[in-house]
């Protein structure tokens, strides 16, 4: 049951950076989810086979992480782990896109090896964008900047509701699947761990969450449940949200319309063209 | 199965995130129109329900693998489509931002793939039918499997779709049907399987909560044709983006130096920019015997396409200058913020 426990760890960690106080924590969140949605499209707007042309994107998650104070190494453990099916649906493109593209004295590039490589640095560019968003804001601060946006209040409740039990379910299930991996002897004795009893505890822990639901409704009622959940910490958009905004966004502009890796290549060797 | 950013266009994942978004907003009207308060701490909690049972597995004998529910179908059948839909696009959300599946923008295609089919065609058109009103094990068994299965397959295509109509992945179209739809079909037998003992089980045990959906049934009174119109003028949609795209764009590169003021353009010395940076660039050039000056070869099919040595040694170059600089920055910031 390490895994379990240890997707909890990882989760409760994430959770935890978005606690922290620095200048880009205090930003409102409208903010930071636009910026963020602004980088992802400027990389996936990017042609197939651009690869430096995607470097200089690196500049933001570099900055921020930095200013939030955001574990780098964290981060990219997590970007490698989530890799796995851009890497087996890019792995086909050298196989059958073989125009050599690109020429390095007696190597060939192939076309296909380009946009592998440019798949792969597009997705710890995207992935690592949304782990940022998510340790610099806070999953209850993002869902009220996105009802903000115009997200139906339904969803945002949903996703309160849904994060807020998440950890207490997820605890009460690995609780119940250790119990029965004891039971079975961790599957040594050849069964045990079958679909029969797989079964019976999903259903029986179906069961428990519907009746904790049921006593969550009446606590509500109890309470007075208007349909508004409080942000730990109030903000709005100001000029320093403005700012962030329309300076990462004219950046984020200007690298997709302007090749900087091409350009500083060419200052520095001296070639033109 | 999760659709990822990086083999998405910005096209095919904005018309999806349109699709996903219209849906919700949609499925909110819906729950709002019948909904009790006891329904949203209800779907909250089961959202959070499939998270917990996603992370415990059964062991699937003779393969020496193992298997987990994927949920979609199963809350379906406890919800109703409109607050399944909502559920499973919840459940997607936290995983996008979390566990980092698939992306930010690839969620408007996973919402698709994995929330509306299972919900609103796989459940109201499949399973309910063949289920009936008052199944037996034997019944919710079949009607599971093949609801699971179909969704499961639907969403599979619709993935080998987006991904073909992005144009990122050389992957042919045939190869990767090939591929994803027999491994979707076992992952949909072990969901339809799984999604049948949990049904059966609470059939036996509290058989008013699948009674109560099955009381309220906002779409067995929409007409098929109306679900078929939609699903056309949806076919059309997608059909005139991606052929659209298609025609003007053989492939990714062609389009954007078409497009827009590509690189290559700006590789050119004629360009404002560069004439500029020119005088500059001969002062600082600090790797100055790499001239491999363009030899006037122009490549023999691709045109403009082949970058020459020149330009791919200064792109390389400066490819790990800038990653220096953006490394070197979030070193110093880091370093500046900790002393302060």
């Amino acid at each position: 049951m390490t895994s379990i426990a240890g997707a909890v760890t990882e989760f409760r960690q994430l959770d935890l950076m978005a606690t922290g106080d620095t200048t880009v924590h205090r930003l409102d969140a409208k903010a930071k989810v636009l910026v963020t949605l602004a980088f992802i499209l400027a990389v996936v707007s990017l042609g197939k086979y651009e690869l430096a042309a995607l470097f200089p994107f690196f500049l933001y998650p570099a900055v921020v992480m930095a200013l939030g104070n955001l574990p780098a190494r964290y981060i990219a453990r997590k970007v490698v782990v989530v890799l796995p099916f851009a890497l087996l649906v890019g792995m086909f493109n050298p196989l059958f896109d073989q125009t050599v593209l690109v020429r390095l004295g007696p190597i060939g590039i192939s076309g296909g090896w380009l946009s592998f490589a440019s798949i792969l640095v597009r997705a710890a560019l995207t992935v690592g964008a949304a782990l940022i968003l998510v340790g610099i804001t806070g999953f209850p601060a993002i869902c009220q900047a996105l009802d903000q946006l115009g997200m139906p209040r339904i969803f945002t409740v949903q996703l309160l509701f849904l994060y807020r039990y998440l950890f207490v379910l997820i605890e009460e299930g690995s609780r119940t699947a250790r119990a029965r991996e004891l039971r079975a002897f961790g599957g040594a004795a050849g069964g045990g761990l079958g679909l029969r009893s797989y079964g019976s505890l999903l259903s029986h822990l179906l069961l428990r969450t519907w009746l904790r639901a049921e006593r969550i409704h009446l606590a509500m009622l109890a309470r007075g449940f208007s349909g508004e959940f409080h942000p730990r910490r109030t903000t709005r958009f100001g000029v320093r949200e403005f700012l962030f905004l329309a300076g990462w966004s004219s950046l984020f502009l200007f690298f997709r319309l302007v090749n900087v890796s091409q350009l500083l290549g060419t200052i520095i060797t001296g070639v033109s063209g | 199965m999760h659709m990822a950013d990086a083999l998405l266009s910005p096209a095919v994942g904005g018309t999806m995130w349109a699709v996903s978004a219209g849906t919700i907003i949609y499925c909110s009207r819906k729950l709002r129109k019948e909904m009790d308060g006891g329904k949203a701490p209800l779907m909250g909690v089961l959202g959070a329900f499939i998270f917990a049972a996603q992370m415990i597995n059964f062991s699937i004998p003779a393969t020496g693998s193992s298997g987990h529910l994927g949920g979609a179908l199963l809350l379906a059948i406890l919800l109703g489509p409109p607050a399944a839909f909502i559920t499973i696009a919840s459940v997607l959300v936290v995983q996008a931002l979390f566990f980092a599946d698939g992306g930010l923008l690839a969620l408007g295609c996973n919402i698709f793939n994995l929330g509306f089919f299972p919900a609103f065609l796989a459940y109201p058109f499949i399973y309910k039918p063949l289920a009936g009103r008052a199944p037996g094990k034997g019944k919710i068994i079949a009607a599971s499997l093949v609801a699971a299965v179909a969704g499961l397959q639907l969403g599979a295509f619709s993935v080998v779709l987006e991904t073909v109509a992005s144009g990122i992945s050389s992957l042919p179209f045939a190869t990767f049907v090939s591929l994803m739809q027999p491994i979707h079909l076992a992952i949909g037998l072990v969901e339809g399987l799984v999604t049948a003992a949990v049904v059966s089980f609470v059939y036996q045990a509290r058989p008013e909560i699948i009674a109560s959906v099955q009381e309220a049934r906002p779409l067995a009174r929409t007409p098929l044709r109306h679900v078929l119109a939609a699903f056309l003028a949806l076919a059309l949609l997608t059909g005139g983006f991606v052929s659209w795209f298609a025609s003007k764009n053989p492939d990714g590169l062609e389009w954007a130096i078409a497009k827009v003021t590509g690189s290559e353009e700006l590789a050119a010395a004629q360009d404002g920019v560069h004439a500029r940076l020119a005088a500059l660039q001969n002062s600082i050039a600090f790797l100055p015997d790499y001239t491999f000056k363009q030899s006037g070869q122009q490549p023999e099919n691709r045109g403009r396409q082949e970058s020459s040595l020149g330009t791919s040694v200064a792109g390389i170059a400066g490819g790990l200058l800038t990653l220096t600089i953006a490394f070197l920055f979030g070193v110093f910031l880091r370093k500046r913020g900790r002393a302060a």
